[in-house]
């Protein structure tokens, strides 16, 4: 049988690991998509103004 | 680009609720299992992840064989988005197993069947991602990572397959254990529960990324569009 605290230090490291790596997957999400809206903000304005 | 619709929103706050319930049954409803004690709630999300990082790399390849057929660029989009969620899924379900692998092997990683495939399938979509880059015109990437997925996904059933082939450690969850696993465990009632919810809720938080990663696309083609269009 393993040690209580061996395995609650590997079981915490693991979900640490888990959510970290979902929670950089969302950050970068949004981020991604705030750049790409902000671009196309630019580009919409260029597009309006005359040559 | 249009706002979110409703069904999204909802999609999202169905997620959360999900996740924070699923969260909850790990550490309050599933017992504690008898030999590996706490390291063996990982188990719950690990095989959560590895199933729908499995299920997204073959969604990828059913949008690649449609984008052959039919030669519409939001196939492409829809394939990107699957195989860039899959990645992150299976790599969470890599990197965690080998932790739980740790203290119930004693080592975090070993080169028996499972966990190569499983190594291979990773780095077979990692360099489709990196390859992709490479390639400016939008028709031939494409068409090129049409390909390049269906060819990939042959990975999916070798990896699901291994354990059940291969005399290996790694233990099956459906199905008998091969004489050399190390890490099994007979689960009770409240552990399949637990097991079955979190497969249902890594499902709904795949749905809801994949469709927020194919928004995403849109707009990414559409400011290309727009690029193009300021360049003429």
């Amino acid at each position: 049988m393993l040690d209580f605290a061996v395995s609650m230090k590997y079981m915490l490291a693991g979900y640490v690991v888990i959510l970290s790596i979902l929670a950089i997957y969302l950050v970068s999400l949004v981020v991604r998509w705030r750049n790409l809206k902000r671009d196309m903000e630019v580009l919409e304005e260029l597009q309006e103004k005359p040559t | 680009m249009k706002p979110q619709p409703v069904t999204l929103k909802i999609l999202n706050v169905l997620s959360v609720l999900l996740f924070l319930t699923a969260l909850g049954m790990v550490f309050l409803y599933a017992p504690l299992e008898e030999t590996m004690n706490y390291v063996q709630k990982i188990f719950y999300f690990h095989i959560a992840n590895a199933w729908v990082g499995m299920l997204g790399f073959l969604a990828a390849a059913v949008s690649g064989v449609i984008y052959l057929v039919k030669h519409d660029q939001k196939w492409d989009i829809v394939e990107l988005a699957a195989v860039e969620i899959s990645v992150v899924f299976f790599l969470i379900a890599i990197l965690a197993g080998s932790i739980w692998a740790r203290p119930t092997w004693g080592a975090y990683w070993t080169w028996e069947p499972r966990l190569t495939t499983a190594a291979i399938l990773e780095m077979v979509f990692v360099a489709y991602l990196l390859l992709r880059q490479g390639i400016d015109d939008p028709d031939r990437r494409a068409r090129f990572s049409a390909v390049y997925t269906l060819i990939g996904s042959i990975s999916v059933p070798i990896t699901f397959m291994s354990i059940r082939l291969f005399r290996t450690i790694h233990p099956v969850v459906v199905g008998s254990n091969s004489s050399a696993s190390q890490g099994t465990f007979s689960m009770t009632s409240p552990m399949l529960i637990t097991m079955f919810f979190s497969l249902f809720t890594f499902s709904v938080i795949f749905v809801d990324l994949f469709w927020h990663r194919i928004r995403l696309g849109q707009l990414a083609q559409h400011v290309e569009q727009l690029k193009l269009e300021e360049h003429q």
